[in-house]
């Protein structure tokens, strides 16, 4: 194994000393869990796995990026509520305050019968038990004429990052009277209410700035979430501004041509200025290549730990999982690990595991203090993580209530960074 | 060590009009301390430092306030102010805190000490607000019931999803160092929709009244 700077920036102390016996990282006879992604799946299993056996368990990050952003709140910073710096978290803490191993690195094989991940970096890391939470990669071909390739003139900006800081940056520089248009994707995909949160957030930029500006929403669903909630607050605060296509008008029936800036619906093309593509998901690909995905392209889960259905030694977590009636979101992940943390705890050093419960709540912004949200709880059956109950924000909310979900938006965003980074 | 049972079981069998009752004692023990120390919206440092949002802070760092060395270095080896901390101090100081500069013999009495933490409790989380929300009353026995801690630990990893773990408001309430009857009185006002957040309606929806009673005895314990 080639062992270089750049693997071991940010790891604790526990793999410096690792460094004399580089085959097996962490080789000090204590269970080892090799965790890949640090979003708010991987991030708080490493947290809590690390927090809760107070050293007795070997816990190693796979994270590629040096700088994390949230996918969460990404659409905030486009209709400029957020600096870009305040979606941004470093894992120094983790590595400092947990004695996590964190490696940026990108994990490139599994091999699950010797038990080991292969990173690109040549190095190879064993596990006792491995927690792969990547988050989403796109279906090649979901939107005909778009590929990776083309992420520079059409962005997906639904990895946050330089993809987001690219969308707002064509967003700004918008002709007057321009057209900005979302090809959205179908179910199941990564944060439900997040496109519509986006076009919420850029009519919000453009009312500002240009507007006269149009927004042209293709859409494949017939039905999106808190749908009710988005149209009424779109009608009271960008009226004339906005128009989705759904697929009884060719909204599934839709190609683009990055090139020329054009976007066909049912035949019918339309030129366009900014084109935000979020094609079609499935699981990060490292579940794929971990042979843990199923041929709908995710991992199908156990309920009462997140263990794969296809390997006992591998739990998936957050957007990468099959599990049933949770949505693909932030708190989803974060749920999750929790509930996978103390199992796999229990499992590695017959620590107490208590019953499985989860809990999800998205908070979506339409305009300045207009927030809104959508929540349940949810419990582990044989088959699936089942819905107990849940709840809507209702359409004709006083502005005070609305306000007040904001800041509970604010709050939470501070409340899970803290839970995810330490 | 009886002594900080003694109490932990008074503070978790207390309902909470009991509650209200120390608070208003505790007032009253609170004139001993008011000569060096100020608590209130308006306290200063005197000889002592202010005593708002006592519990969680680390003992010798109220910024500018005057200190022993002996006070500085008890927080510097760790010493945080929880309500089982002060109980000790509180009993005979200068065996809790050897050569601190306050000169207070101590209160000998369990109940004063209850009492007067009570009344300083009010001022780490707002209990006016709580009360003006006219909670309904949680009976007897729900109240007496003894938590699970390690559970409530477990449970708990749900509400640091948005509430700080550190007691800092960052939007959302503090929920840490609450007396555990005022927890379950909140919780359960929540959970029979009395409270009208709906986050938190559908939180401790999910709860049974022995998942409360594990988050509350959890939460009083976080300093």
């Amino acid at each position: 194994m080639k062992l270089n700077r750049r693997l071991f920036i940010g790891s604790s102390v526990v793999a410096a000393a690792s460094l004399s016996a580089p085959m097996v990282l962490g080789a000090t006879g204590k269970p080892r869990v090799v965790i890949i992604g640090g979003g708010a799946g991987g991030a708080t299993a490493a947290r809590y796995i690390a927090k809760g056996s107070k050293g007795a368990i070997d816990v190693t990050l796979i994270e590629p990026t040096r700088t994390y952003y949230t996918c969460f709140f990404s659409n905030l910073y486009i209709g400029g509520f957020r600096d870009f710096s305040s979606i941004g978290h470093t894992y120094g803490k983790l590595a400092a305050d947990y004695g996590i191993n964190v490696v940026h690195d990108w994990a490139v094989g599994v091999d699950r019968d010797a038990k080991s991940v292969t990173l690109a970096g040549g190095g190879k890391l064993a596990y006792d038990r491995l927690i792969i939470s990547p988050g989403i990669d796109f279906k090649e071909g979901a939107v005909e004429g778009w590929d990776l390739s083309s992420q520079n003139k059409m962005p997906h900006a639904y990895k946050a990052g330089s993809q987001t800081q690219l969308l707002k940056a064509q967003v700004d520089a918008m002709p007057a009277g321009g057209t900005f248009a979302m090809v959205a994707p179908p179910n199941p995909f990564r944060c439900p209410p997040g496109p519509y949160e986006r076009v919420s957030m850029v009519a919000h930029q453009l009312k500002e700035n240009n507007p006269t500006a149009k927004i042209l929403i293709v859409d494949p669903k017939p039905k999106f979430s808190k749908q009710g909630l988005f149209e009424e607050g779109w009608n009271n605060h960008y009226a004339g501004m906005i128009e989705r296509v759904g697929p009884d008008f060719g909204g599934d029936n839709v190609s683009v041509n990055p090139d020329e800036m054009t976007v066909t619906i049912d035949g019918e093309v339309n030129k366009v200025d900014v084109c935000n593509v979020i094609p079609a998901m499935k699981a990060g690909k490292i579940a794929d290549i971990a042979g843990v995905t199923n041929d709908k392209g995710w991992a199908p889960v156990n309920a009462a730990d997140m263990s794969s259905k296809m390997d006992a030694n591998i739990h998936v977590l957050g957007d990468a999982s099959q599990q049933g009636d949770m949505p693909k979101s932030g708190f989803s992940a974060n749920s999750q690990a929790k509930v996978c943390a103390n199992a796999v705890r229990g499992a590695l050093t017959g620590s107490k595991v208590f019953p499985a419960k989860f809990a999800n709540t998205c908070w979506s912004l339409i305009n300045e203090d207009d927030g809104i949200k959508v929540g349940a709880s949810y419990e582990a059956t044989a088959e699936k993580i089942k819905k107990i109950e849940g709840f809507v924000s209702k359409t004709g909310e006083n502005a005070e209530t609305r306000k007040a979900t904001y800041e509970e938006s604010i709050g939470w965003y501070n409340g899970i960074s803290a839970d995810m980074f330490g | 060590m009886t002594r900080i049972f003694t109490l932990l079981a008074l503070m978790t069998f207390m309902p909470w009009f009991a509650f209200a009752n120390e608070v208003e004692r505790g007032e009253k023990v609170f004139k001993k301390c008011r000569s060096c120390h100020q608590v209130g919206a308006k306290a200063k440092i005197k000889n002592g430092p202010p005593l708002n949002g006592l519990f969680g802070r680390v003992a010798g760092t109220y910024e500018n306030a005057k200190y022993s060395d002996a006070m500085q270095s008890a927080g510097a080896d760790g010493l945080t102010w929880t309500q089982e901390n002060l109980d000790k101090f509180l009993t005979k100081p200068r065996s809790f805190v050897a050569h601190t500069s306050m000169s207070f013999s101590g209160l000998k009495k369990l109940q004063d000490r209850a009492d007067v933490i009570a009344y300083l409790l009010t001022f780490n989380i707002d209990l006016g607000m709580l009360a003006a929300k006219d909670d309904p009353a949680v009976n007897a026995e729900i109240l007496a019931m003894v938590g699970d801690v390690e559970y409530g630990e477990y449970l708990g990893s749900s509400c640091v999803t948005c509430h700080q773990i550190d007691g800092t408001d960052q939007g959302l309430p503090s929920i840490t160092g609450w007396p555990n009857a005022a927890f379950v009185t909140v919780m359960h006002a929540y959970k029979n929709k009395h409270r009208d957040n709906p986050v938190m309606q559908q939180h401790a929806g999910a709860l049974s009244n022995e998942e409360i009673a594990a988050l509350a005895a959890y939460f009083e314990r976080v300093h």
